[in-house]
């Protein structure tokens, strides 16, 4: 047997951190892991934020990102252990053996050079190709790529293309010197989920052409059951499971496994609107001041208490600033919002304070939506004052009562945000606006910044919420698992109007208006083989067309 | 039109506006001055008739608004009036004196701005080890002394201990290149001394800044070596903040010259201005501070300009 491309043997990972208000100290974030890649062979890493796959993975380019210090243990690169190679053996085996695709590409490629000086790079430098040789292979790969116009597009600047362009030139520039090993970290989550299924195509059928191994790291089962050809389950740096791709979708063996395979199974009946609607949504069309286009057209929706609308939509639609012509952020240029029987004045400034309370929002970034010198008791309590003045003892019985009702135990009155984990900040965010004793909380992407089973968490609380308090949600979200789960009814949005509004079970029932039939049919499913199936629908349809 | 055209000419606009309203301020500041020219003029020989004739001689008897327009408009013109201690055209005298200053400001300048900015992307290249405390330790002490007090020092080691170059720095049209050289060297190197910390420390922190961005990391894993990163990678995209510490600091040495000027003697702008100030010759005061505000609003909108030319997504938009 020859020996494998990538032999990971006892891998530790330490890193130094600065707690506030302590001294630094050194913490293990990877603990011995043991894996290895075959020549050609994809390997899926998946695991939540903190388990340290992305480490890992930049762990066989030998470089730790910040603070982080690779400890123990070997990788070895083409029968070299790279951990005891000196910076030059290193620099020679970056972008020339290995190299690496970024999550978000735009943040990755330099806007002051124009793309094809960026994807030829590491091929001139290392002397793999000389600049014309890797200036036609770079256009070759963005032919195979489908990118448009591959011979003038690395004449454009990164700013010039769209998000999901660049991801695939960022492929380019790591396809280009002809590595062994490619390591994609995280490729498509930062995309659109019609823009994701062809990035992924792309990269699959590339890493098939050009007979490369990989290392794919993401959060999304489904999106790795796409291209690899084994699994390994990581935890708070450990390894929890590893097999074939197979195996792991149909037969977990880890708990832990089991947990990420049946993640999104909440089941949410809709229910049926009952009394009048509370907030109706009338011919809003808006724009925003020094623009000449209408980010929003003709807006209908109605909601009615204590029910969910999902609004959902990719980016750009226009779903966030539907929630800020409704919280009276974006004065509307026409149409009118009731409330509660009461026309809501377009201009925030003189709303009464009524208004304000009983409308509530919850932010995508629980990290930048609070005060981080506040604590948790300050946060919750100030809507307390605002509301309803109370003060003292009252206020306090009323902080720990919210407390319970987001499963935070005592002891958390008096810490402070950059104590709490992801999950935990945005539970207090949840607190905050329930304090106001709202009607109406709009949800804007509440969970994409959380990993899957805290996101899951999070959601049935706001379920549970939504039976005791009886208020109504507003949820803004681009996920379509998260709709399934909790909405009632459901606004699908598209370049600034509603393309598809009615009750959720008959929105999500065909047939389908074109851009719902390919939003839904974009959402990766955890089987094998879903991708090549809808690539290969499409295909036909087209052809049908 | 293209957009960057659009913007460059709302700064030169915006710059003009500026200046003129710098001319409002000088001369009201000027204008509400204690002390009276004629006074000074005459001296001993003032007496009521002598100060009356010559107020009305020389228009200060009018009022504000007046001569600010007519002082404005022979600026325009390129009349910058005469001096009222000797008479002579201030345009004339202000033109040697100004193009020494800016001689010196030049060669300081040629030393300086590249020594900043190579110290600076060394301190980079070395952060937080020794030749980058080393080189900060040695600027911010150097930037925390007096300029008159680094003069002296260095008049007294190199002009009079090692006798190398002179202490007095007066240049005149006769004299050869070299020679005029050799008679600046020491004003040069005190303000060489004055201006490099900023220049290096701005310099440090715009590149530490962009060596954050992900597209380093991407140059790092394509395995090159950390002084190519930073010349091809990171210095690109911190020009913008360099540029303007750099204009900031050569208007300084236009404008600031004042103390080492009169340190050394030498036959400058800022001579020229604190001379006249002691003489309430206001003309030249009003002459001086608008060619000063003229050089600052200048070297700013340059820093301005190269900020917007230097930025992609203005230059090549979508």
């Amino acid at each position: 047997m020859t020996d494998p491309l990538l032999k990971v043997r006892g891998l530790k990972i330490g890193a130094t951190i600065y707690p506030p208000g302590e001294k630094s100290r050194d913490i293990e974030i990877v603990h011995g892991v043991d894996f290895d890649l075959e020549k050609g062979k994809v390997l899926g890493l998946i695991g939540e934020s903190g388990a340290g796959k992305s480490t890992i993975g930049l762990a066989s380019m030998a470089y730790g990102r910040g603070g982080v210090e690779l400890t123990g243990g070997s990788v070895e690169v083409n029968g070299r252990d790279i951990l005891k190679s000196g910076i030059r053996d290193i620099r020679r085996l970056r972008g020339a053996e290995v190299t690496y695709v970024s999550q978000s590409a735009a943040a990755s490629f330099n806007p002051a050079k124009k793309i094809m000086e960026q994807v030829i790079e590491a091929a001139v430098l290392q002397g793999k190709f000389a600049r014309r040789e890797a200036e036609d292979r770079a256009v070759e790969l963005f032919r195979k790529l489908g990118l448009p116009d591959p011979e003038n597009i690395g004449q454009r600047y990164p700013h010039q293309v769209s998000g999901g362009q660049l991801q695939r030139c960022m492929t380019a520039l790591a396809l280009c010197p002809q590595p062994d090993l490619v390591v994609f970290d995280e490729p498509t989550t930062a995309l659109d989920v019609t823009t994701q299924i062809d990035v992924l195509a792309a990269i699959k059928e590339a890493i098939r052409d050009t007979g490369v191994a990989a290392l794919y790291i993401t959060h999304d089962l489904a999106v790795v059951a796409q291209v690899s050809d084994h699994i390994m389950v990581l935890r708070m740096g450990e390894m929890v499971e590893y097999g074939t791709v197979d195996q792991i979708i149909n037969a977990p063996q880890a708990e832990y496994t089991q947990a990420l395979v049946s993640v999104r199974s909440i089941k949410h009946i809709e229910k049926q609107p009952t009394g009048t609607p509370m907030l109706k949504v009338e011919g809003i069309t808006a724009r925003y001041s020094g623009t000449d286009f209408d980010v929003l057209r003709n807006i209908n929706v109605e909601m009615y208490p204590g029910q969910t609308l999902a609004v959902v939509g990719e980016s750009g639609s226009g779903k966030s600033t539907l929630a800020r012509v409704i919280t009276g952020l974006l004065p509307p240029s026409a149409g009118s919002i009731t409330f509660d029987g009461r026309t809501l004045t377009s201009n925030l400034a003189q709303r009464p304070r009524d208004d304000l309370r009983e409308l509530q929002m919850i932010y995508q970034m629980a990290d930048t939506a609070m005060n981080p010198r506040q604590t948790v008791g300050t946060i919750i309590g100030r809507p307390l004052e605002f509301y309803f003045g109370l003060k003292g003892a009252e206020k306090q019985r009323r902080i720990q009562e919210l407390l319970d009702e987001i499963e935070l135990g005592e002891g958390f009155q008096d810490r402070y945000p950059a104590e709490l984990s992801g999950g935990q900040k945005q539970r207090v965010c949840i607190a905050r606006a329930l304090a106001a004793k709202p009607k109406l909380i709009i949800c804007d992407e509440v969970t994409s910044a959380l990993d899957p089973l805290v996101a899951d968490g999070i959601l049935k609380l706001l379920l549970n919420l939504q039976k005791i308090e009886d208020v109504a949600y507003l949820f803004i979200t681009h996920d379509l698992a998260t709709v399934k789960a909790i909405a009632d009814s459901i606004a699908v949005m598209y370049m600034g109007e509603v393309v598809r509004y009615g009750p959720k079970s008959q929105v999500l029932s065909p047939p389908f208006d074109d851009y719902t039939d390919l939003l839904l049919s974009s959402v990766p499913e955890m089987k094998l083989g879903w991708l090549e199936e809808v690539i290969e629908h499409r295909k036909m349809e087209s052809a049908g067309n | 039109m293209h957009p960057i055209l659009k913007l460059v000419a709302q700064r030169v606009a915006l710059g003009c506006l500026l200046l003129f309203a710098a001319s409002v301020l000088i001369f009201a500041g000027t204008t509400i001055l204690p002390g009276d020219v004629a006074q000074q003029i005459l001296g001993q020989a003032a007496t009521p008739e002598n100060l009356a004739n010559l107020r009305a001689e020389l228009g200060l008897n009018d009022p504000p608004l007046t001569r600010y327009f007519s002082w404005l408009g022979g600026v325009m013109q390129g009349d910058l009036g005469t001096a009222l201690t000797n008479g002579r055209d201030i345009a004339e005298s202000l033109g040697d004196r100004l193009s020494n200053t800016l001689f010196l400001a030049f060669w300081a300048a040629l030393i300086s701005v590249p020594l900043a900015i190579f110290l600076g992307l060394l301190a980079v290249r070395y952060k937080d080890r020794w030749p980058d405390k080393l080189i900060s330790g040695v600027t911010l002490t150097t930037i925390s002394i007096p300029e008159f007090m680094i003069g002296y020092i260095l008049i007294y080691w190199i002009s009079i201990r090692f006798g190398w170059f002179s202490s007095v720095a007066i240049i005149n049209d006769s004299m050869s290149l070299g020679q005029k050289l050799n008679a600046i060297a020491i004003p040069v190197m005190v303000l060489t001394l004055v201006v490099l910390a900023h220049m290096m420390r701005m310099t440090r922190a715009a590149i530490l800044n962009v060596m954050q961005s992900a597209y380093i990391e991407t140059a790092e894993l394509k395995g090159m070596p950390m002084l190519k990163i930073i010349r091809k990678h990171a210095f690109p995209n911190a020009i913008a903040p360099i540029v303007n510490v750099v204009m900031i600091n050569l208007a300084y040495l236009v404008v600031g010259v004042v103390v080492v000027e009169v340190v050394f003697a030498y036959p400058g702008m800022g001579q020229y201005l604190v001379d006249h100030v002691a003489k309430r010759d206001i003309p030249v005061v009003q002459a001086c501070g608008l060619i000063f505000a003229a050089v600052y609003i200048g070297l700013n909108l340059v820093a301005d300009i190269v900020s917007i030319l230097a930025n992609p997504r203005l230059r090549h938009p979508k």
